[in-house]
């Protein structure tokens, strides 16, 4: 057969297969027992030509809904500049491979230095990872490195006011790893720090991992928390939406000991799921202990400053099954598309877009409650750009009706409860739109 | 094509005022009440301060510092760099579904869960499987997940005692490294000299302590595991479930299906087969499969279709859990989609003949100077172990840093650990003749230095970018960020 990917003409095949001292290609595969063989073809229809992969993409995409969005839940709608898009689709770094050859792949070596320290720096804390897959298994690994830790406290502590998707992460990962994980309870929508102390208290918890802000948006208060899981010989872990960072308190003033979460808020697009990624950054004591690749400095024998991928006694392919983790790929291609966001934004744009989002959220919030059709959940603390409202209409009433004026609602995290986020993305029309479609249900 | 100036780390260009964004302004800066001091955050971040043209010079220069399968041969063995077709790019960026959140109810999302279920479908096809999750995010992320399952299954059957995995001495490293993140011993068992499983060794490791074997095939050698017929039958007489590692799924294709080879749970490197590109070491995709009788353990939440035609997401308490925020990498399920529909049945029935033929070719055409320990014919790669003629000193580290400055990625190298000087060579079938034909010249213009001029191997590379680093002042010293330099 003749494809535009198989450069084999019938002349090429006939000089590979003498040099093979085969007759056919089918002569190649003689070792495979007849009974394994594959006696038809695929039931996977004909190739389809480049007009009619794209008529067949246009088709799925026609029946999706396109939608103003104000779901958040851990993943949002944000700007992407035109540079990243452009940079990252650039093939010397889209079709290369995991950096193995440091000589030739200073470029995917040296954004991750960069990656690395704009991450650490973000998260207020000494080093970072190359990256993890998303928030939710990073959050995991966390959980892993710090029950590792101790053997006389391998237990792990986590708020149910974490996301959900994320402690369900876990706690498949704990189950099948074996790590006893326990659930601190919450008080009025934040983790009740009498009950962590408690728990401490026990002697057994190697680690505690809180969100900031929490699955209902609310930004918690960790005074005198680090202070207390040191104390008790555990790790503070603590999980967030990375964008967040440039505003709230970050990890490292908190006095954590790991920062994990999901990157997806430094303009990756949604995608409907991914590709997103997962941050890790730690105290630099922990280096040796760290999951996935860690790009670091070095010189080459001309003495030129050089980037290679180090500490590599870590990892799955020196170690086997002693490494910290399984992971091989990760996110690389992400990490270069928030490095450049990042680059091309600064303190003061990561500042403005968090600034823009939490104002017309506080709008939208007070609007909403204007309505009389919905209240704030918890309106004695304070939020960003998320929140949680108690609905008196069911919430896929609202949702479907939103949805027919091009709005998708938030997320309905009870049949009264939708989680609502605003990004710097929601224009004052479409604000004002959800605002006029929930007074008239 | 190296500037000095751009080529600097980016806070190296960093200038107090610059700015390299714009954004919509905030209409409603008076709305939000104070949020008390102590929860906001006191330092700088630090991040760059540059203007975009900056920031455009700066990423464009540092990827001209890197190779990839567009720029030319990368013959990474276990890897299958093919070809990354555009039309794949193209697709993934669908403007709908990019904006598309993932939390957006189904009812709203039904083309985007009909890709996911569209893709699974033919990945079920491919594989023999029932059914295919798309959620785990890497290929190692999907052994953990399949080992997951194989523990799910026994605990569903109330068999608490199966904490082991046998897993072949020739195996991939992410293996025994999943199985130790998925809670279980990893039990070895060895090769015969042909690379293959010791059935005769595997026979006494067999007992109801075993969850599961993981196995390759072709094994890492590139050689098909003939015994696969009675490997299954002795791994499901002791109870256990055969694990299949798919990373060398690509000469299969069109040739054979590990359901029907008898494995229970595999999974796919959608990067590796399905050619959605490996974004210097990721977004990769790690679907996984199951046999008839398993479908309920994938993990939530699942893709399902209706009978009335529509698709939904269930999330199950039988599952055995879940791994992953989303539906996985979404964009690169939609590449691999396009990519399945392109090649078509007839095309995919094709690609692992070729890939196998390139391989074999390279084989026979090297065989005569480079040591080929396994004499067999491979699938889509195949190992040899360094030089023939060893009394050189030129090592495998050697070859492969010469081949650069011929232009070539290097094979992998010291792997699989069965040999000394492995050197892991995989060429997939979207290289032509010509392409091999100049790879093969110049494997054979090394070999013919290594004897003439050794130094000059040894030293190379010497026309890359930088030259050989020192990895060992990196790892005693370890600097991993600009504030470390």
């Amino acid at each position: 057969m003749n494809h535009r990917y198989f450069p084999h003409t019938e002349e090429d095949k006939r000089i590979m297969l003498k040099k093979c001292g085969v007759d056919t290609i089918d002569a190649l595969f003689a070792d495979i027992p007849e009974q394994l063989r594959l006696s038809r073809p695929y039931a996977l229809g004909a190739q389809m030509s480049e007009v009619e992969v794209r008529s067949f993409f246009r088709r799925l995409a026609d029946n999706c809904r396109s939608l103003a969005c104000f779901a958040g839940n851990g993943h949002y709608d944000r700007y992407t500049p035109a540079v990243v898009q452009s940079m990252i689709a650039r093939s010397e770094f889209l079709t290369s491979y995991t950096p193995y050859q440091p000589e030739i792949s200073q470029g995917t070596l040296q954004y991750i230095f960069e990656y690395q320290t704009m991450i650490a720096r973000l998260t207020g804390m000494e080093i970072s990872n190359a990256s993890l897959y998303d928030g939710a298994t990073a959050t995991a690994e966390a959980m892993i490195l710090a029950s590792g830790n101790s053997r006389k406290r391998p237990r792990v502590a986590y708020s149910s006011t974490l996301n959900s998707a994320v402690v369900e992460t876990l706690s498949t990962y704990a189950r099948y790893h074996g790590i006893d994980i326990v659930e601190i309870p919450e008080v009025d929508g934040v983790t009740s720090q009498e009950a962590l102390n408690a728990l401490l208290a026990e002697g057994t918890i190697g680690g505690v991992i809180l969100p900031q802000p929490n699955k209902y948006g609310i930004i918690e208060d960790f005074t005198g928390v680090a202070e207390a899981i040191h104390n008790a010989g555990a790790m503070f872990i603590i999980n967030s939406v990375a964008i967040d960072l440039a505003t709230l308190r970050s990890p490292g003033e908190w006095g954590a000991d790991i920062a994990v979460g999901d990157a997806q808020s430094l303009g990756i697009p949604l995608n409907f799921g991914g590709p997103y990624l997962g941050y890790m950054a730690a105290k630099k004591a922990l280096m040796r202990k760290m999951p996935g690749r860690i790009v670091g400095a070095t010189v080459d024998n001309q003495g030129q400053r050089t980037f290679v991928l180090t500490l590599q006694a870590r990892e799955q392919h020196i170690r086997r099954e002693k490494a910290t983790s399984n992971i091989c790929s990760n996110q690389g291609l992400m990490a270069l598309f928030v490095t450049i966001y990042m680059s091309l934004m600064g303190d003061k744009g990561l500042k403005e877009v968090n600034a823009t989002g939490a104002a017309a959220a506080h709008h939208l919030a007070r609007e909403l409650e204007a309505t009389g059709k919905m209240k704030l959940t918890y309106p004695n603390h304070p939020f960003l750009n998320e929140f949680e409202m108690t609905t008196s209409i069911d919430t896929e009433t609202i949702i479907d009706a939103l949805a027919k004026v091009g709005i998708l609602a938030g997320v309905a995290t009870a049949p009264n409860k939708l989680l609502i986020a605003v990004t710097e993305m929601r224009t004052e029309e479409e604000i004002n739109r959800y605002v006029e479609t929930v007074k008239a249900l | 094509m190296n500037n000095k100036l751009y080529d600097k780390l980016i806070f190296e260009l960093s200038r107090q005022g610059r700015c390299g964004y714009s954004l919509p302004k905030n209409n409603y800066p008076d709305a939000v009440g104070s949020i008390p001091a102590t929860l906001m955050r006191e330092n700088e971040i630090g991040l760059p301060q540059v203007d975009e043209l900056t920031v455009v010079r700066h990423y464009t220069n540092m990827s001209t510092n890197n190779f990839g399968v567009d720029t030319g041969f990368y013959p990474l063995g276990s890897c299958t760099m093919k070809y990354n077709p555009k039309i794949n790019e193209e697709m993934a960026g669908n403007s709908v579904i990019a904006s598309m959140h993932p939390n957006q109810p189904a009812r709203l999302s039904q083309g985007a869960l009909e890709i996911y279920h569209t893709l699974a479908a033919a990945l079920s096809e491919i594989g023999g499987m029932a059914e295919f999750t798309l959620n785990p995010y890497a290929g190692a992320h999907g052994e953990l997940t399949g080992l997951m399952i194989c523990r799910a299954y026994h605990d569903s059957r109330g068999d608490k005692k199966r904490t082991k995995v046998i897993i072949p001495d020739s195996a991939h490293g992410t293996n025994p490294a999943s199985a130790a993140v998925a809670g279980l011993q990893v039990v070895p068992v060895k090769s015969l000299p042909d690379g293959t499983v010791d059935v005769e060794a595997l026979a006494p490791l067999l007992d109801d302590s075993v969850a599961a074997m993981m196995m390759t095939n072709p094994n890492t050698l590139g050689i098909f595991e003939r015994q696969i017929p009675q490997i299954a039958e002795m791994v499901h007489a002791a109870g256990a479930l055969l694990y299949y590692d798919g990373a060398n799924l690509n000469p299969m294709l069109g040739i054979a299906r590990p359901g029907d080879m008898g494995f229970d749970v595999m999974h796919i490197n959608l990067h590796k087969t399905f050619s959605t590109p490996h974004g210097g070491g990721g977004p990769g995709s790690g679907p996984v499969g199951v046999r008839a009788g398993l479908e309920h353990l994938l993990p939530n939440p699942r893709v399902v279709k209706n009978e009335d035609g529509t698709f939904d997401l269930i999330s199950s308490p039988d599952s055995m859990g879940r791994v992953s925020s989303t539906l996985g990498n979404f964009a690169v399920e939609m590449r691999a989609l396009s990519y399945i529909l392109s090649l078509g049945s007839d095309g995919l029935m094709e690609a692992g003949r070729l890939a196998t033929l390139n391989a074999n070719y390279i084989k026979e055409s090297l065989r005569d100077v480079y040591e080929l320990p396994v004499d067999t014919i491979c699938k889509h790669e195949f190992v040899f172990d360094g030089l023939k003629d060893k009394s050189t000193g030129v090592t495998t580290l050697n070859i492969a840093k010469r081949l650069l400055d011929y232009g070539f990625h290097a094979p992998t190298i010291y792997f699989p650990l069965l040999f000394h000087e492995s050197l892991m060579i995989e060429p997939t079938e979207t290289e032509s003749l010509d392409t091999i034909d100049s790879f093969i010249e110049v494997m054979r213009q090394i070999a013919h230095e290594a004897v003439n001029d050794p130094e000059m191997v040894k030293s190379a590379p010497h026309t890359t970018p930088v030259r050989r680093p020192d990895d060992t002042e990196a790892a005693l010293h370890p600097r991993l960020t600009f504030d470390e330099l």
